[in-house]
């Protein structure tokens, strides 16, 4: 196990030193100037313009300058905001909790739904409750999530007047967010109604951002299912005379979960994707927007900051969701 | 003699194919709705009723033809600028259809290509060519797309172009990973007996046999492409206004939601109806495909 461990954490540096180069390139490889772009200035003088390839550090050769920036990076030196003027280190991290939240709802909504739908497809594997699960999954699986969220908006925002359209938490409340977690420092705030109202901010996006992993995590599931329970100590089991509960819900499904694991972890990413698309259009002042709207804003100091620690988040994920299989799954560490 | 023999000798592949294809309904409808998706994407102009991009002044935001306010002229209604929707639709399936081929064909050749040389090289450079790969999937997907796009500038183009950098290690991966297990059979040992060449060891001997899943992949990126194309026009990062792609009409039409329902719905179920179609299609591909899940 402990070889495992060591080995799968060695991959981890050649790979993080990869994505620093990658989000080290961006702004080298943007049109035009990168000293222009970098200061948002136009019509430097030339000594200005000196004064500020020196400050950047581009009059020092290109390695020298990685060097620097991975050292940088490592002591959590990403640079500041052209716009705000704070460094990005610390915007990430005033809003990742509000990205993290919202993730952690939606994989929650699609385990919790997820899991028993692809049991039950299997279970009634071929007959109505099959078919009838697993077309639906895989409308969701095919859908657009801009849309859906739009769609959404005009029911039961637009129509129905269920849910806000925008935000975290309606304008009335204000309380101190020691953790960032909406749920969380409303209910400790004590004030009456505040509770409710992140919740009713949150249901929509949860929706939205969690179709896509509901469907996966209910596919994969079946599939899986599927597999394990044509395997020989399922027809022991039914042979002891096991009820068909224990048999499904016990022998197979914790069979089952090793695959289904894995694509939760994957969906890591897929959810941080996905909230570019929906925080952007529930203007949920996360991660994904703030990219956004600092590519748009030509915030490059950003963008290239937020590039790096997105995927450095995934892949600590990823090494953890491999940790976790190690642990699961005892074949995988033998080897 | 040999007659009746070559009779009831194997199925060509492709018929072959084509009956386990068969039994999955859900891939025959798929097949049928994306049979219409590249008919309307070859001649869309043609069938259109109108021009995709001319307005309509005196007809702005009319509704489909079965609501009240709505007629034949425009039978899906009209958008902001009093654009026929129908012809819209049609003719931005073109768009569509092209970002999917573009981007599975570069994709797919690419990473094709760097698999073959990853699973047939040296091992330093399999593994050179391996952190790469996972180094571009630590990103997710669309946002690198972003960024890319950031980049390059805003349009189509460039947008096919990173999706098609996004999508790559998936293909590398795949072919690696085939061609790997295929190089450990003997029909590959003999080849190299006989003498074949490193090209023909890669292209004739071990590449016709990896190629069920990469096809399977292909179809599944192709829905991949035109979502996330969608994604990137409707963030406005992809193709721009006025032209008819569906992602950027759903994103124009996003402040119209509340008065004018059909100028975002629309465009929306078309891109659902599509990628739903070439999704079923992929099942119905891997099922007829791969010879462990065929009979089950």
């Amino acid at each position: 196990m402990l070889n495992y461990v060591l080995i799968r954490l060695l991959t981890f540096v050649p790979t993080f030193v990869g994505v620093t180069l990658i989000s080290f390139g961006f702004i080298r490889l943007l049109p035009g100037d990168p000293i222009i772009v970098m200061a948002g200035e136009r019509g430097l003088t030339d000594e200005r313009y000196a004064e500020l390839e020196a400050q950047f550090g581009f009059d020092r050769p290109i390695f020298v300058q990685f060097w620097e920036y991975l050292t940088g990076v490592l002591q959590g030196d990403l640079g500041n905001s052209f716009v705000t003027k704070r460094p990005v280190w610390d915007e990430f991290f005033a809003l990742f909790p509000a990205t993290l939240e919202l993730s952690i709802c939606a994989m929650f909504f699609a385990v919790v739904l997820g899991l028993p739908a692809g049991v039950i497809a299997a279970v009634n594997r071929g007959k109505f409750y099959d078919r009838a699960l697993m077309s639906t999954a895989l409308i969701g699986y095919s859908m657009p999530i801009f849309w859906w969220a739009l769609l959404l908006i005009i029911v039961f925002s637009g129509n129905l007047q269920w849910t806000p359209v925008s935000g975290r938490i309606d304008l009335i409340y204000y309380f101190p967010d020691p953790t960032g977690f909406m749920l969380i420092d409303s209910l400790r705030s004590g004030q009456s109604g505040a509770f409710t109202s992140a919740v009713r901010h949150l249901v929509l996006p949860t929706i939205v951002l969690g179709t896509i992993p509901l469907a996966v995590i209910a596919r994969q599931t079946r599939s899986a299912m599927l597999e394990v329970l044509g395997e020989d100590y399922i027809r022991t089991a039914r042979a002891k005379g096991l009820t068909s509960g224990r048999i499904n819900g016990v022998h197979a499904l914790r069979n089952a979960l090793i695959p289904v694991i894995t694509v939760i972890g994957l969906s890591v990413g897929t959810l941080l994707a996905g909230a570019i698309l929906t925080e952007t259009i529930f203007s949920w002042p996360g991660i994904g927007k703030w990219m956004v709207d600092s590519i748009f804003r030509r915030d490059y100091p950003v963008v290239q900051g937020g590039l790096l620690l997105i995927a450095v988040a995934v892949m600590i994920v990823n090494l953890t969701v491999d940790m976790l299989y190690g642990v699961i799954n005892p074949k995988i560490r033998k080897r | 003699m040999s007659d009746t023999a070559s009779d009831v000798a194997r199925p060509s592949p492709l018929r072959e194919f084509w009956f386990y294809f068969r039994e999955n309904r859900g891939a025959v409808i798929g097949l049928w709705i994306f049979g219409v998706f590249a008919f309307l994407a070859l001649f869309g102009p043609w069938i259109a009723p109108h021009d995709a991009t001319a307005q309509f002044r005196d007809a702005t935001l009319q509704p489909p033809f079965w609501q009240e306010g709505g007629n034949w002229t425009f039978p899906l209604g009209t958008d902001p600028l009093g654009r026929d929707m129908l012809s819209r639709l049609i003719v931005g399936a073109r768009f569509s259809f092209f970002v999917g081929v573009v981007v599975v064909s570069i994709a797919a050749s690419g990473g094709i290509l760097m698999g073959l040389v990853a699973g047939f090289a040296p091992k330093w450079v399999d593994t050179i060519i391996m952190r790469i790969m996972d180094v571009i999937l630590a990103f997710p997907s669309l946002l690198l797309a972003l960024v890319l796009v950031a980049i390059l500038g805003p349009s189509l183009t460039n947008a096919m172009i990173a999706i098609a950098i996004v999508l790559q290690p998936h293909y590398v991966r795949l072919t690696r990973a085939s061609v790997l297990s295929e190089l450990q059979k003997d029909y590959v040992t003999s080849a190299k007996v006989v003498g074949a060449g490193l090209p023909r060891l890669m292209f004739v001997t071990v590449l016709p046999n990896c190629l069920a899943p990469i096809i399977v992949q292909a179809a599944l990126s192709f829905s991949t492409a035109i979502l996330d194309a969608a994604a990137l026009g409707f963030l406005g990062m992809g193709a721009q206004p006025p032209t008819p792609e569906w992602g950027t009409m759903l994103a124009e039409a996003r402040e119209f939601i509340l008065r004018a329902w059909w100028v975002v719905t629309l465009p929306g179920l078309a891109i659902l109806v599509t990628v739903l179609a070439i999704n079923l299609m992929g099942d119905g591909l891997r099922d007829a495909l791969d010879p462990k899940l065929k009979r089950s």
